[in-house]
């Protein structure tokens, strides 16, 4: 099986500086050497600190920005040596959801306009269809369709994520770009959104690639996880196998530091020391050597290479190998007692989901 | 032991709008805080919980907020007591962290003027001495060479070492009462286990109460001795942190702890709070959460229900509690 979208060696520096003559004399280096792929109907997670390149990789599969180096393969065809027309093309296929859906919606257009602008920009439907379709696509949100009429300002934060949801739908694209989706919004609002993007995903075989800072939503979420520190992937795995034994010291560190909602959960917490290095100027070495608390001399000269094992669990660090174990890393929060489970069960049984049945994306 | 140090009685706060229309952001709010002890003061945006503290602080503006109740601080009043002695208190005896380091450090000043003002102001002494207690602080919150640092500017640091310097500062004047807004939400969740880190050494080191107001239930678990849950503007319930998570006794907290995604299962769908917090320019009689509960019945629209005791210090404003009796 190919893989829906293939990335390989992705290179963006983006200028800090310039001299006299508009030449760029320092780098910020976003996103240095990335390579993943992201098989279809499945969810890619990128997590990683601000200012890891997590958000910069998004848009450069989307082409928003361009590459500086790498290869970029969407259904095995080269993208980055699309034109403009088949470049147009190609966001039918592929669409964002961007985190500030207060930012991300024009406030001069009803909700209507807005979905229907991707329609007439692609000429998916005739005109005279388009109502029936916008409805369609609010009601597969879990939205009124009343509601094309509005405009975004009169929706909550958690409505107009719907909405964006609802934009990105509207191509039916295969692969969905999740920048921080849910960030912005209260816990409960949270949880609908998740929901949400979990259904359609199983209704019409989208892929995502969600990029997040919130590992417990990407543990909910996520079939495969990368995890990014300053530009580069240092550890990539399985849901599941990156949560069970995390190799790279980072990947410890961020786990570790998840809070979990019961007091006195059980972990070997690791803190780290000192400050998030500067992706101008990143450390030599392996650039996680100056917080790193396994480091040694070798770390700080040579580049880790990230090296798979058999079951696909690759991970950037010189000293896996001689790691203690990671068992007691992810904090447990020992489940809910049994009372309280059937109370949140009680929760969610009563008020079935937003999405009504037969409602569906008919493919073309 | 003495009576709490903060004991905030049938606390609300009115905001009279430009258009006429009364917004109810807080209702009828009791809470207390001992020495020594951390409150976490939980709920979504715009349930009252930074309009609570504000009030603590005697930092809503007088024109467009209209406060009533009582808040006893120390033997002081607070809502009544004078702006003079509202200002050698702040930044004294009580102090305030906020969420946004960025905007709440001045930017034209650098971080150790801003500290040595604070401790001049209530302290006195010399500029030296003042000067060298800064560089202390700033080495009691793990900033590295704080006898450089303390010349810089707050745009030359990071996020994380901002909210040390907002800390460090808190801290000048050995506060008994510390308020933290939400100290962690801008951070990454490295830093976020740094700074939490930090708030529990300080709690281990002085005798000072702590409220924490936050959204997020971890962040309750790992450092909060008790918990206000806080809906619509009222405490919904209160507990102590391993009674809440164990056993919560409003739906409301039940709603909550269901929607937050789990590491230890992997659930197919989270629990969801249905609908929307109502509108606070005209709160519904009744329970305020009655429309969006799954549990809701005709009683609970009827009449406002109280704060009361379900078991020895829980308390759940809820009629249905203990409910556990909705599952048989």
């Amino acid at each position: 099986m190919t893989a829906l979208l293939e990335a390989e060696n992705l290179v963006k520096h983006f200028p800090a500086s310039r001299n006299l003559f508009g030449r760029p004399t320092a780098f910020i280096k976003a996103v240095d050497g990335v390579s993943f792929h992201v098989n279809a109907g499945e969810t890619l997670a990128l997590v990683g600190e601000s200012g890891c390149g997590k958000s910069t990789v998004s848009r450069l599969v989307l082409r928003l920005i361009e590459p500086d180096a790498g290869r970029i393969r969407f259904e095995g065809s080269d993208l980055l040596g699309l034109d403009t027309n088949a470049l147009r093309a190609f966001r039918r296929s592929a669409q964002i959801i961007f985190q500030d859906p207060y930012a991300s919606l024009n406030p001069r257009m009803t909700v209507g306009q807005i979905l229907g602008e991707p329609l007439a920009l692609h000429g998916l439907v005739a005109p005279s269809g388009r109502r029936a379709r916008v409805e369609e696509l609010l009601r597969l949100v879990g939205l009124e369709p009343r509601f094309a009429r509005r405009y975004p300002h009169e929706f909550s934060g958690g409505q107009r994520q719907r909405i964006a949801i609802a934009r990105a739908l509207a191509v039916e694209p295969k692969l969905i770009i999740c920048d921080e989706p849910v960030s912005a919004l209260d816990v409960s609002i949270r949880s609908q959104i998740l929901n949400l993007l979990r259904d359609l995903q199983q209704r019409l075989g989208l892929a995502y690639i969600f990029v997040s800072h919130d590992l417990a939503v990407v543990k909910h979420i996520a079939d495969r996880v990368a995890v990014m520190n300053l530009g580069t992937i240092v550890e990539t795995a399985d849901t599941q196998a990156l949560f069970a034994s995390p190799r790279h010291p980072y990947s410890r560190a961020l786990l570790s530091a998840i809070p979990v909602p019961k007091p006195q959960a059980k972990r070997d917490r690791m803190i780290l020391q000192g400050e998030i290095p500067s992706a101008l100027n990143p450390p030599a070495g392996c650039r996680f050597h100056t917080r790193c608390p396994f480091v040694v001399e070798r770390c700080r000269v040579e580049m880790p290479e990230l090296m798979a094992d058999g079951t696909g669990h690759a991970a950037a660090c010189h000293r896996t190998a001689e790691l203690p174990p990671a068992d007691g890393i992810v904090p447990s929060d020992g489940g809910f007692s049994p009372a309280l489970e059937r109370l949140v069960a009680a929760f969610s049984l009563s008020e079935e989901g937003p999405t009504a049945p037969g409602v569906a994306i008919v493919r073309s | 032991m003495a009576g709490p140090l903060i004991d905030i009685k049938d606390l609300r706060v009115l905001f009279h709008g430009d258009d006429g229309r009364t917004t109810h952001a807080v209702d009828s709010v009791d809470l207390s805080v001992a020495n020594g002890a951390t409150l976490g003061l939980v709920g979504e945006s715009g349930c009252g919980k930074s309009v609570t503290s504000l009030a603590i602080m005697g930092l809503l503006s007088k024109q467009s907020a209209e406060v009533t109740g009582a808040i006893r601080f120390d033997g002081f009043d607070l809502l009544t007591a004078d702006d003079e002695t509202l200002r050698d208190l702040r930044g004294n005896r009580v102090a305030m962290i906020f969420q946004e380091p960025m905007t709440s450090l001045n930017p034209s000043f650098t971080i150790g003027d801003q500290i040595i003002e604070t401790i001049l102001r209530h302290r006195g002494g010399s500029r030296r001495a003042a000067r060298e207690r800064a560089i202390a602080l700033l080495r009691r919150v793990h900033i590295p060479s704080p006898e450089k640092r303390i010349d810089e500017y707050p745009h030359k640091l990071s996020g994380g070492m901002r909210q040390r310097v907002m800390i460090a500062m808190a801290l000048a004047c050995d506060p008994r009462l510390l308020i933290a807004d939400e100290p962690t939400t801008a951070l990454d969740v490295t830093l976020q286990a740094q700074i939490l880190e930090l708030m529990r050494e300080l709690k281990a080191a002085s005798n000072a109460a702590i409220i924490l107001i936050t959204h997020d239930l971890g962040v309750v678990a790992e450092v909060c001795d008790e918990v206000a849950v806080m809906y619509a503007g009222e405490i919904v319930e209160r507990a102590a942190v391993d009674e809440l998570f164990a056993s919560p006794q409003h739906p409301y907290t039940v709603g909550l702890l269901g929607s937050i995604p789990r590491l230890d299962h992997r659930a197919e769908h989270l629990a969801t709070i249905e609908g929307m917090v109502p509108n606070m320019t005209s709160p519904p009689s009744g329970c305020r959460f009655a429309a969006r509960c799954p549990f809701v019945a005709d009683a609970c629209l009827a009449a406002t229900p109280m704060l009361v005791e379900v078991s020895p210090g829980h308390a759940s404003r809820c009629i249905k509690a203990p409910l556990e009796r909705l599952l048989s």
